[in-house]
């Protein structure tokens, strides 16, 4: 009936991975299934796993909305996308690599050289700089979806600072906590090894310059921030210190923070804040944000920034479409997860396609996200696609278009029992000395029916992902 | 430590403590307001509003000081910095700011009590008794200190929370005893009269110390008596000497986790050296007003000495 592929259920049985699920959502009454929900909002409440949504106004407190059906992936399911998505990590930081060095993608003509050069994510600071052991993104978000049995799909690559993985944890604490018997009954992969993984990971990359056991810390905006709850989750279960940049201060070759004890030197520093805000000398003068001097440190080996002042240039939209072609260049390797086909609007004949497709493709804007500044053309009403059609014409370098994906759904507590609902899934890959991926991910939900925008900030939910093991 | 980890953990406790002062203060007046005599009312509510510091910011928004503009000014307003609300909102912030360096169980007990303070807030005004609103006040402050006590690290974390309620206590003790003086007992004729004892039993219970009192003296209140409880006794938890000898405790032990000492500890001990030579007869001699404006003054200027110490982050 539906043409979505539903994780669950197939022609009416149920899927293998889910045969675990089925008796326990089955058998769960109504009643039984609000007083767990009610229990979960509160521990979220009082831990304090909130989210501030910018430009909304209202509540500064919200809860994102968390769905106890567990998403599932068998363990064969999951080492092909471990596979594609460790590929995918090696790739984007050879790319990073190479282009801020002999730009050899773009001398062999396989992505246009103003692609790279004239992005406004390209830092010329950095060039001609390679970080501690050639990496400049060393977490990865690769945002998957998936439309059949086997089929998925990389709807976009994070190489700055993917966020969400404290809601992958949380989540799966909760679940933990209140049906501990799932846990018994299914053999389900930890994933709590994430937090001491994040902070070998960061170790591994110290600068030239650092001598001794790396202290590491976590940059973050501030406690207004959305994401605070998360930085400071890290901090905690990482045992480094979470520091904001009037913390930070450097003097002659290093980077120190201030302390009750006099100041200490700082060797790894894991950002949560934009490029443009790290260093006011170098990037913008009117940021109060920034560390003075930062980057003249960081270049003399003195400090590793994580990710790596740059990176971002991977991880844009338009370049996105190569990065398949940056599998094939740099690993002489296929690509193991497809791309979803784009159109970028900047080339005419894209263009066209577009504007005369608009009420079929997905639009979005080269450097959005959060699921603002998008077009959803079949949900979208004629007045909607016109007014977008005009900011397209307006300035057609900064959209791209994709078609509208077939997500697949999984089953969800709704308000009047278990309907199917769209997902995607955020896997966070570790790049270090090694590559790792923790069995999991965060499995965005789009709660309202019908609708395939999963992010939290347009009414998405989490749920706890699930890898089986063999 | 962070620098700015230890001042926000520095104004939990600061925070916390005057949130109490603020609900101690209601909770008195909530008391009074049951006493048949119609014709000290006012004044009383008045005297409260002066206890809180900020008489001038509630003429400004309220005008009359009416029994339900005051417990609003004292308990709700978000205009006024030293309210309850302010102050408990405050130090969840703070307490978020330096979520990593508290333990579940004092976070816990935080963020409870700012999420109540919402459900309270959301609740019409007109069903909340006043004396449950500060009861509800004083069992938060009290689970914040136990979780504290029972789930901390005894680490340089510990001792500047309790820095920050050891030096706000100690102000609010001698801020509460001089406004006794002069602004509910405008005339020297009272001092010893009926009218003065029920005044100083008003503020005995405003510290929570009035059995403590009885059993500790016995017999009639005396301004003497209450002096030499509230200022030198060291069995009394809110008096002066036992906020600087606590004090003094904690610089000492911050001293010796690193290792160094700061002016911090120099000024501190001369405070409590101070003290412990004093009598009551020599404070009555300077003047109870005289003595209690120097105390507030060395307990900021302490207060500076610790900014500059430990949180301002400049030392080297």
């Amino acid at each position: 009936m539906t043409p979505y592929f539903n994780e669950m259920f197939q022609d009416g049985a149920v899927r293998k991975p889910y045969a675990g699920l089925e008796p326990w959502s089955a058998g769960m009454p109504a009643d039984r299934r609000l007083a767990k929900q009610a229990e979960a909002e509160a521990l979220f409440r009082r831990i304090g796993i909130t989210f501030a949504v910018y430009g909304e106004g209202g509540d500064p407190d919200r809860l994102i909305p968390f769905d106890m059906f567990p998403r599932v992936f068998t363990a064969a399911e999951w080492a092909k996308l471990e596979r594609g998505i460790k590929q995918r990590a090696r790739a984007l930081n050879a790319f990073l690599v190479d282009v801020y060095g002999r730009g050899e993608i773009v001398r062999a003509g396989r992505i246009p050289g103003r692609l790279v050069y004239q992005n406004e994510a390209y830092e010329k600071a950095v060039c001609g700089f390679t970080p501690p052991k050639g990496v400049y993104s060393h977490i990865v978000g690769v945002d998957i979806v998936r439309t059949g049995p086997g089929d998925f799909y990389v709807l976009e690559d994070n190489c700055r600072t993917p966020s969400g993985v404290s809601y992958m944890l949380e989540s799966r604490e909760m679940m933990m906590r209140m049906f501990p018997a799932l846990f018994r009954e299914n053999r389900i992969e930890p994933i709590d090894s994430y937090p001491e993984r994040l902070r070998r990971t960061l170790a591994s990359v110290a600068p030239v310059k650092c001598e001794r056991d790396p202290t590491v810390v976590i940059l973050t905006p501030g406690h207004f921030n959305s994401a605070y709850y998360e930085h400071s989750f890290l901090a905690d279960l990482m045992g480094v210190e979470l520091v904001e940049g009037q913390d930070l201060f450097v003097d002659g070759a290093f980077v120190y923070m201030r302390t009750t004890e006099g100041p200490k030197r700082v060797d790894v520093i894991y950002r949560r804040i934009d490029d443009a805000y790290i260093d006011p000398l170098c990037f913008r003068p009117d940021s109060m944000l920034g560390i003075p001097g930062l980057m003249d440190v960081y270049r003399s080996g003195g400090v590793s920034i994580c990710s790596a002042p740059g990176a971002g240039v991977a991880d844009d939209k338009a370049v996105y479409t190569y990065v398949p072609e940056m599998v094939r260049f740099y690993l002489g390797e296929e690509p193991i997860l497809k791309n979803v086909p784009t159109w970028k609007c900047s080339d005419p004949s894209d263009l066209k396609h577009v504007t005369e497709n608009l009420g079929e493709l997905v639009v979005k804007e080269v450097h959005g996200s959060g699921g603002y500044g998008m077009l959803v053309g079949p949900k979208s009403t004629k007045a909607q696609i016109e007014e977008f059609r005009a900011l397209i014409l307006a300035d057609p370098s900064n959209y791209i278009a994709q078609p509208t994906l077939a997500l697949s759904t999984t089953p969800t507590f709704v308000e009047e029992g278990i309907a199917p609902r769209h997902v995607d899934l955020r896997p966070y890959c570790l790049v270090g000395e090694r590559i790792e991926l923790v069995p999991g991910g965060l499995t965005r939900v789009a709660l309202r029916e019908g609708s395939l925008v999963v992010n939290s900030s347009q009414g998405g939910g989490v749920k706890d992902t699930w890898v089986l093991a063999e | 430590m962070l620098s700015r980890t230890a001042d926000n953990l520095y104004w939990i406790a600061r925070n916390m403590e005057r949130a109490e002062t603020a609900a101690r203060l209601l909770e008195v007046g909530a008391r009074l307001s049951l006493l048949p005599t119609a014709d000290g009312y006012r004044t009383d509510w008045d005297s409260l509003l002066r206890a809180s510091g900020n008489a001038v910011g509630f003429a400004q928004k309220y005008g009359a000081a009416t029994e339900e503009n005051i417990e609003n000014y004292l308990f709700f307003d978000r205009d006024n910095p030293n309210s309850v609300a302010s102050c408990l909102t405050r130090a969840r912030e703070n307490g978020r700011i330096v979520r990593t360096a508290l333990t579940t169980q004092v976070w816990d007990a935080l963020n409870t009590a700012f999420q109540e303070l919402r459900q309270l807030e959301a609740q019409p005004r007109a069903g909340q008794e006043m004396s449950k609103l500060t009861e509800w006040v004083t069992r938060h402050t009290a689970m914040l200190r136990g979780a504290i006590d029972a789930t901390l690290l005894r680490n340089d974390g510990y001792n500047l929370l309790n820095i920050g309620y050891y030096l706000e206590r100690g102000d609010s003790t001698a801020r509460l005893m001089d406004v006794k003086y002069y602004v509910l007992l405008p005339r020297a004729e009272y001092v010893g009269s009926g009218l003065d004892n029920d005044q100083w039993s008003m503020l005995l219970r405003a510290m929570s110390a009035h059995r403590a009192f009885h059993w500790a003296y016995g017999g009639e209140i005396t301004a003497a008596k209450i002096a030499h409880f509230l200022i030198l006794n060291p069995q009394c938890p809110r008096s002066l000497i036992t906020c600087v000898a606590g004090l003094n405790n904690h610089l000492s032990r911050l001293a010796k986790l690193y290792g160094r000492e700061t002016q911090a500890q120099e000024s501190a001990a001369r405070l409590l050296s101070d003290l412990e030579n004093q009598s009551v007869e020599r404070i009555f001699d300077e003047g109870l007003h005289e003595f209690l404006t120097r105390f507030v003054g060395e307990a900021v200027a302490l207060g500076n000495v610790i900014y500059n110490s430990y949180l301002s982050g400049d030392m080297n």
